[in-house]
Parts: structure tokens; C-alpha cells; sequence
């Protein structure tokens, strides 16, 4: 079965990308521009991973984590958060609000898949 | 995987051309709210999401530069610096180099030559005013360290590994953990200790009470190991035990898990990539440079929806057209035309619709001049506030890209001449800061677009007698004020003082006459001497379509362009005199206003010469009224304009053609120049008019 | 499209593109290179240009293009003549632009050798030949070769 990820990123660009990179390795994607418009995009779809920006207009990627973990869809969905390394402390709120994992930016698309592969089963 | 950047590059280099335009903004909104944390907020994620695409996407001069922009941006964000002029100036300096550098990366070239000193600056600023941020890019993630694999000889690891209770709650799932791990070797014993977990009356089946004990053949080293643990190790116990060949380059045993010597690259190679598989293909290097030319628009899905409905009914109708002719019956005429109706309301909503595609709001060039008039401020050293509205207006893309230069000159113009010095303003009893406003709006299918100033307004006086010295008007000439300013527009005519560093050279006025006539738009002066002035710009929604009034001229037809007409009538011979013998004028409601018989300035022969039984058109442009006679009017019609000079020549007095509904080629009429051309006949009419 | 006249130099262009469409104007005959012809077509009325030169026609309307139409009898100064049913248009491209020719109707496609081809004569009086890249003999017909640019070019119809 195909599985489903949620990418958020207001840049999209590198939305593009990854939606792109999780594509190739067969997944069914769904973007966002920000929290808000991914809850809203999200909403009884069953989603095996979230791939999130921190920094985003109107809902940054720590609120979206919390709302997400907050659903009891959602309960237990990898979620990778993209950072960058000036980020350790959102790092942190990012595992404190539930986060399951994080990709440093700049990537390149096979080490998306690589991280990807540390949290999908 | 191979995965090809090229396409995202491209996106990415557009995206970062907004994201440029919200940093200059927000810097220059900056100053009068230093301490809008939104605001700040807005401008770091601009600059950061362009740091992280330029690395992702192997731009690494934008990268690092902007990683050193970030950086400042982000002590201000956390009010660890102030907001002061000088560093606002610092930044948008810096905004402008990123602006360069992403046009050299469109580009293909290299970085410019500034960008080192720009960058000594802004690391500087910085080092001043406390430590920066960390390193500035990875060289990959963390997880993946590419050098974990290729370790040593095989060895024997045993791994204690007891994940933290909390461990589903973030996702992560024990199992994964344990697959990455077989992966770095062979997994020789695996021990499942469940012995932690509580009886059924106090279980939490959603917390983790298990821990393992796993023996691994490998020749990985234990910091790569220890990555596999990377997402689990918070709140967890991990122990390492090499059982035989210890690696002797292995960190501690329980040295922080992740090496950064090992990982981090110094700044000046931020953006390298590690992955050697994933390095920049050849492809995206070779990438041409031509592919920055392209223009593009971009559509929001639900208006390409709403052009697909459309032509999905226009196929309807037409295939109802069709059904009618073929089986055509005279009983059927009635039903043919409510077809024929509604495939021509189809058409209609069709071409709205394809023409709202191009549409885009004029904010997108209006967001250029608080920079300008900011810089400017400071060159003439005097204190000028631009304020904007309706930037929401929305004109054909084509319009807005040209429309720039115009106004630019405009503004530049207000800044100039047009707002006083502080001393001149407070002695005339103003505030110390001049305004300048720019504003956009629709009305009667034209837009608008002023630019008005708090400033002394045009000096009438000096221009007369320029105008005089220049030959243009004679001493006794008794012209109104308007007609007088209307002359700054003549070519090489200059009121300024002096020649200064931005108004007195290159580009006059008019330039920006020619520049928005040709667009079909018409630009009006109102002054006031002492209180100020406003240019007034009228602009056509679009460059393609154009409402028209067919008229003819003996077997002629011409289109009119529906914004420049005031008025029609068929005139009385008592409203119409002659200056001099000369020149022609018609009195229009007390007003006198001067013919212009449109077969005389065409050279038509077979046309009504009596204008009593011919008709008067009032039309507008320039800022001047005229009465053009023509034959007859024949109603009004939408036209799609076609440019003459792509096979022949601009003419004078035509502003394109047209192809009719029967094939042939009617002229669309161009007032101003219509004006120019009856010009020199009518100077005496005109003035006598005043 | 092929080489101009003008890029190689006068008549040795027609060593590479040799072929000529002929046409008449009163009793001469002209020709153009052949590779410059776009279509032949019939005469149909003009939308005339205001205060344009009396050779320039007008404008019409090719298939959606905006077409100026020039009337070689006008442009040499040839009397006028009502326009019969062999009057035609010949369709020529000059660099991008796409312009039509009124002639009083076509002849021949001829080949011309490059040793029939001889520069412009030297004409006393006000005659002027520039607008000619050379003239072509074939038996007893003398043919001038037109210099489309010269004619139709830039220069006459932008400024």
C-alpha cells in the first residue's frame, strides 16, 4: 500500500524537492505552506510521515507538531522536523513537543531518504 | 537515487526573488517599528529560507553570505541588537548583495567582488556585538555521517539499549532502530528484556518498557553506531562494549554522539557536499543561462479550473451551434440564436478569465520605491515619507513592468523638486517630513496611478519663462496655469535649478510622456504652487483588448479607444469659429474647444466636410480636451489590439490596428498623438481655447 | 530562411540561391530570390495608412497578421494603373517582417548562371538603381533582380 507524507514548508522550493525525493521512493504526498494549511490539507487523510519546516508564517513547525500530537491520528506518526544546525535549541522544542526526528538543511535528496528510512517502517 | 536539482534551482531562484523583496521591505518598515517582533520575525524567515534552499540547491556564495545576513538578523530578532539606521543601512545593503548574488547564480557567474567586503562588514557588525550562531552550514545530516561505514576491521560491539519510557510518544518505533542497526553489520545474538514491564493494573500501553541487549559483528565505529541512536537517545541508556579488535580511533565510549570536527566544514566551504553520489549533477552546472529569460506568471490552480469549466461550456455551446446548422430547418432560427448567444457569453467569460491570467497587482513594482525614496531622503538630506495604497490593484503584467520607469522618474522627480529642505518646509509652515503619496485604482476600465507630493508644486512662473526663453509660448500669450505646467512634458525641458545627482540627467519628462502613451495612457499634472503637486497617470487594464467606439471616415473605419472619449454630439454650426481664419473651435458648454477634423489630419477625401452633419467626438489626452469631427459613430466593440510596427512602422495618431468581424483591418486611434499631429494647425485654436 | 542578398554581397548570391520568381511591372521585368517569397495572392483592398507615402498601400489582413502592402509601380514611379485581374501580391519576408509586393502579375520561376548575372548599370540622369542588386540576361530577356531590403527594408519602413 501506498503510504502518505505530509511535507510543510513555506518554501517552495524545497517543498518541491522533497515532495519530489519521497515521490521517486513511492510515497503520496501532500504539501503545505504553513501549520495551518497543513492541518487543514490533512484532515481525514491518514498520513504515515510529516516532514516539517520550523520557521513558517502563521503556524511555525513547533505548533504544527504540538496540533498533530494532539490527534489521536496522529498519535504515533514519524514526524522529521528540517533545521538548520543554529537551531539546537528549536531542536529541543522540537523533541519536547513530540517530534520524532530532524534533517539538517542544507540536504541532498538521498540523505532525506536515508533519515527517512530511520523512521518509516 | 540520482535525483536531477535543475527544476527546484529554478524555483528556488524565483521563491528567493520574494523572499528578497519581504527582507527589504521589512528592514525599511523596520525603522519606525524597531520593535515589531513579527516584523523581525517576517525578515529572518526571509533570509533563512534562503539560506537553507541556496544550500540545498549548491548556491553556496548566496548561502554563506546570507548565513552571515541571518545571523545579525536573528541578534535583532532577539533584541540582543537595536534596530538603528546604520545597521538597518547594513542590511539592506546586504539584501542587496543577496539580490546580486542570486542574479549571478541565474546567471551561472560568480560571486561579485563586494560580496567579501560586505560580508568582512556584516561579520564585523556581529563579532561587536556578541557571539554568532554556530557553525554555519553541515555538511549533511547528522544521522548519516558518510564516513561511518568505513571503519576499521570487524569487531564485536555489545549494545545495551533501554529507549526512554516516552519513546512512542514521539513516533519512533523500537523495531526501525534495531533494522538500522543490522544494517551497519551482522546482528550474532539479540536479547529482549521485558522484564521492566509492570503488571497489567498499572501498564501504560503507550509507554516503552522494554530494553535489549544485541551482540553486532561490524565494522563500523561506535560513533557511527551511536547514530543509529541519534532519534532515540533522549532520556535513554546506551552502553558500548567492544568485545574484541577495539577500534583505537573510536571516540569514548560516551563522548557526546556525534563528532562535530567530523561533520562540520568551516564556513568558506558551507554548501560542499559530502555525499559524493549527490553531488551537483553535471547537468544543473551546465545549467544555460538563457533559462533566466524566461518569463513566467504565475496561476493559481483555481483560475486554470475555472478556464477549463469555461471551455468545457464553450464546447457545448458550439457543438449546440453546430447540431443547429446541420440540421437546419427555418422553424430553428430561434434556437440557433440563443445558442449563437450563448456561446458568444461563453466566449466573453472566457476571454475575462484568460485575460485575468496576466493580471497582477501593482504592488509588485509600487514595493520598490520605499527603498528609493528612502536612499534619496538621504542624498538630498531631506526628510520624506512615501506612503502607498492600493497596491492591490490589479493591472495586465505587461503594463506593471513598464509603468516602472515612469514612475520611478516621478517619484525621483517628487523628491527633488518637488518636497522642499526642512528649512524651507518649516518656514512655509509645514511639517518638517514631506509626504509623497502613491497611490492605484480602477475606475470605468482604467487604472490609475497618482503620485502626489506635500512639496511646493510646480513654479509656474519659471517655467513661462522658460517656456518663453525656449521659444514654446510667447511673452503675451495668456495661458492658463494648466497649459503652462502641460509644457514640462516638451522634450529637453527642465526647471531645475541646478543639475543634481538624480532628476537633471538622463530621462525627462518627456520620456515618461512617451513611455506611458505608449501603454495607451495619459498623464495629467495638477499643482498647486506652495501646497504641492500630482501627476496623474491613466493606464488601460490590459495591452491586448481594448474597448473601442467604431467611427467612420468617408469608407474608413477607425477604432476610438472608450477611455479617451469625454462626450458626442452632432454639433450646431453657430457652436463652431474660426480663430484667425485658421483655426477651427466648437463651443461645448461655454467651453472652447478646438476642431479637429480627423479626414484633415488623415488626408481622407470622401468624408462629410459640413459639420453640421457630421459628428463631434470630445476626447481627452495629454491633459487636453479636443472636439474630433468624424462621419458617423458605429458602436462600441472590443477590440484585440495588433501592433503595427511588428511588420511596419509606429504612425503617428495610431496606436495599433485591429481585425474586424468581416477580415479586414480597421486603425485604433491614438489621441495624443492625433493632438501632435493636428498640432502645429491648431497651435493658434489651442491657445485662443485657453 | 536561406542567405540574404545583402549578406553576401550583391549578385554573387546567386550562386547559392539561384532561383528567381519573376514578375511584371508595365513592360520591364523584376525578380526576387525565390527562397524570399513567402506566397503569391490576389489582390484585395487595403486599409490605407494616414500620411504615409503614396507606395505604401496600406495594411492587410494575412491570416491574423498585420500585412503593410507596397505598390512597386508607385515606389518606381511607374503611371498608375487599375488594378485587373492578374494584379497580385507577391509575399516576401525582409529580415523578420513579412510584407507584401503589388505587381501587375507573375511570369516565371528562372534560374539565372552566375555568369548571366552583371552589377546594376550605371544610368545617367535621375535614374536611380540602387534598389537593384544586379541585372540577369536569359536569351533576349533582361531581368533586374530586386534588393529587398533596399526596397522594403528598415530603411523605408521603420524610422
Amino acid at each position: 500500500m501506498t503510504k502518505t507524507a505530509l511535507i510543510v514548508d513555506d518554501s517552495v522550493s524545497m517543498r518541491q524537492m522533497v515532495a519530489f525525493t519521497l515521490k521517486q521512493a513511492g510515497f503520496q504526498v501532500i504539501e503545505g505552506g504553513n501549520g495551518k494549511e497543513a492541518l487543514d490539507r490533512v484532515k481525514g487523510q491518514k498520513v504515515e510521515l510529516v516532514i516539517t519546516d520550523l520557521n513558517m508564517p502563521i503556524m511555525d513547525g513547533i505548533s504544527l507538531v504540538k496540533e498533530l500530537r494532539a490527534k489521536p491520528d496522529f498519535k504515533f506518526t514519524p514526524i522529521l522536523l528540517l533545521t538548520t544546525e543554529s537551531q539546537d535549541t528549536k531542536k529541543q522544542e522540537g523533541r519536547a513537543a513530540g517530534a520524532t526526528g530532524w534533517i539538517v538543511k542544507p540536504f541532498q535528496p538521498d540523505a532525506l531518504l536515508k533519515v527517512v528510512a530511520k523512521v518509516v517502517p | 537515487m540520482q535525483i536531477d536539482l535543475t527544476p527546484f534551482r529554478q524555483t528556488f531562484l524565483d521563491e528567493s526573488v520574494e523572499h528578497v523583496a519581504a527582507m527589504e521591505e521589512g528592514l525599511l518598515s523596520l525603522e519606525s517599528r524597531p520593535d515589531d517582533n513579527e516584523l523581525l520575525n517576517s525578515i529572518f524567515r526571509a533570509a533563512h529560507s534562503i539560506k537553507g534552499g541556496a544550500g540545498s540547491f549548491g548556491f553556496e556564495d548566496v548561502a554563506h553570505f546570507t548565513h552571515s545576513a541571518e545571523n545579525l538578523l536573528d541578534k535583532l530578532r532577539n533584541g540582543e541588537i537595536r534596530a538603528e539606521r546604520a545597521l538597518v543601512d547594513l542590511l539592506l545593503r546586504a539584501t542587496d548583495m543577496i539580490k546580486l548574488l542570486l542574479a549571478a547564480a541565474r546567471a551561472n557567474e560568480g560571486a561579485p567582488g563586494e560580496m567579501a567586503t560586505l560580508l568582512a562588514e556584516l561579520d564585523q557588525r556581529l563579532a561587536h556585538g556578541g557571539a554568532a550562531l554556530a557553525a554555519p552550514l553541515s555538511a549533511g545530516p547528522i544521522a548519516v555521517a558518510p564516513s561511518a561505514v568505513s571503519s576499521a576491521a570487524e569487531r564485536r560491539v555489545t549494545i545495551h539499549f533501554t529507549p526512554s519510557t516516552e519513546l512512542f510518544h514521539t513516533g519512533m518505533d523500537p523495531l526501525l532502530v534495531l533494522r538500522d542497526l543490522a544494517s551497519l553489520g551482522k546482528i550474532v545474538r539479540a536479547e529482549l528484556d521485558a522484564e521492566q514491564i509492570p503488571i497489567f493494573e498499572v501498564l501504560e500501553p503507550e509507554s516503552c518498557h522494554l530494553s535489549w541487549t544485541l551482540e553486532l559483528a561490524t565494522e563500523a565505529n561506535d560513533a557511527a553506531l551511536r547514530d543509529v541512536f541519534l532519534f532515540v537517545e533522549d532520556g535513554a541508556r546506551l552502553e558500548l562494549t567492544t568485545a574484541n579488535a577495539p577500534d583505537t580511533l573510536a571516540p569514548p565510549a560516551h563522548a557526546a554522539s556525534v563528532s562535530p570536527a567530523q561533520h562540520a566544514l568551516p564556513a568558506g566551504s558551507a554548501g560542499a557536499t559530502p555525499v559524493p553520489s549527490s553531488a551537483p549533477t553535471p547537468a544543473a552546472a551546465k545549467r544555460p543561462a538563457a533559462a533566466a529569460e524566461n518569463a513566467s506568471i504565475r496561476v493559481g490552480v483555481e483560475k486554470v479550473d475555472q478556464l477549463i469549466n469555461l471551455i468545457g461550456e464553450l464546447v457545448i455551446s458550439q457543438s449546440m451551434v453546430t447540431d443547429v446548422v446541420n440540421h437546419f430547418t427555418p422553424d430553428r432560427l430561434q434556437q440557433l440564436r440563443e445558442s449563437v448567444l450563448a456561446m458568444q457569453r461563453n466566449t466573453r467569460d472566457l476571454q475575462e478569465r484568460v485575460m485575468a491570467v496576466r493580471m497582477v497587482p501593482i504592488g509588485s513594482i509600487f514595493s520598490r520605491y520605499p527603498r528609493m525614496v528612502r536612499d534619496l531622503s538621504g542624498t538630498f538630506g531631506k526628510s520624506i515619507r512615501l506612503e502607498l495604497e492600493g497596491e492591490e490593484t490589479e493591472l495586465d503584467k505587461g503594463v506593471v513592468e513598464k509603468v516602472g520607469d515612469p514612475l520611478t522618474h516621478l517619484i525621483r522627480n517628487s523628491c527633488d523638486h518637488g518636497i522642499e529642505t526642512r528649512e524651507k518646509r518649516l518656514a512655509a509652515g509645514k511639517s518638517e517630513e514631506g509626504v509623497i503619496k502613491l497611490s492605484a485604482f480602477t475606475e470605468g476600465g482604467a487604472v490609475y496611478v497618482e503620485i502626489s507630493d506635500d512639496g511646493g508644486g510646480l513654479d509656474t512662473e519659471r517655467i513661462r519663462r522658460k517656456a518663453v526663453e525656449k521659444g514654446l509660448m510667447r511673452q503675451d500669450d495668456t495661458w492658463s496655469d494648466e497649459q503652462i505646467h502641460q509644457l514640462i512634458f516638451q522634450p529637453a525641458f527642465s526647471t531645475a535649478e541646478k543639475v543634481t545627482d538624480v532628476s537633471g540627467r538622463g530621462v525627462g519628462m518627456d520620456v515618461v510622456k512617451k513611455n506611458v502613451e505608449a501603454l495607451g495612457g495619459t498623464v495629467a499634472i495638477h499643482s498647486q504652487r506652495g501646497l504641492g503637486a500630482r501627476f496623474r497617470i491613466k493606464l488601460p487594464l490590459t495591452l491586448a483588448i481594448l474597448d473601442g467606439l467604431t467611427l467612420s471616415v468617408g469608407r474608413q473605419m477607425y477604432i476610438l479607444p472608450l477611455v479617451s472619449i469625454v462626450e458626442s454630439f452632432r454639433p450646431r454650426s453657430e457652436s463652431l469659429k474660426t480663430v484667425l481664419g485658421r483655426g477651427e473651435l466648437m463651443i461645448v458648454r461655454s467651453e472652447s474647444l478646438p476642431l479637429l477634423r480627423l479626414h484633415r489630419i488623415f488626408g481622407i477625401d470622401d468624408s462629410v466636410q459640413d459639420p453640421s452633419k457630421a459628428l463631434v467626438v470630445v476626447v481627452e489626452g495629454d491633459g487636453r480636451r479636443v472636439a474630433l469631427l468624424v462621419d458617423e459613430l458605429c458602436g462600441q466593440q472590443q477590440v484585440v489590439i495588433k501592433n503595427l510596427d511588428a511588420n511596419f512602422r509606429r504612425v503617428e495618431g495610431v496606436m495599433g490596428a485591429t481585425i474586424m468581424g468581416d477580415g479586414r483591418i480597421a486603425l485604433i486611434l491614438d489621441v495624443p498623438g492625433l493632438i501632435r499631429l493636428a498640432g502645429v494647425a491648431n497651435d493658434v485654436a489651442l491657445a485662443a481655447a485657453s | 530562411m536561406s542567405t540574404t542578398l545583402r549578406e553576401t554581397g550583391g549578385a554573387s548570391a546567386a550562386l547559392d540561391n539561384d532561383q528567381f520568381l519573376t514578375f511584371r511591372l508595365a513592360s520591364e521585368e523584376y525578380a526576387v530570390p525565390i527562397l524570399r517569397v513567402q506566397e503569391i495572392k490576389g489582390y484585395s483592398a487595403v486599409t490605407p495608412i494616414p500620411n504615409a507615402p503614396s507606395y505604401i498601400k496600406g495594411v492587410m489582413n494575412l491570416r491574423g497578421t498585420v500585412m503593410p502592402v507596397l505598390d512597386l509601380r508607385a515606389k518606381f514611379g511607374f503611371e498608375a494603373t487599375e488594378f485587373t485581374k492578374f494584379t497580385v501580391i507577391i509575399v516576401v519576408n525582409v529580415g523578420a517582417k513579412v510584407v507584401g509586393l503589388v505587381v501587375d502579375g507573375v511570369s516565371d520561376v528562372l534560374k539565372f548562371d552566375h555568369d548571366a548575372i552583371e552589377p546594376p548599370p550605371t544610368l545617367g540622369g535621375d535614374l536611380d538603381t540602387s534598389h537593384l542588386t544586379g541585372m540577369a540576361k536569359q536569351g533576349e530577356r533582361l531581368v533586374a533582380l530586386l534588393d529587398l531590403e533596399r526596397i522594403v527594408g528598415l530603411e523605408s519602413l521603420s524610422r
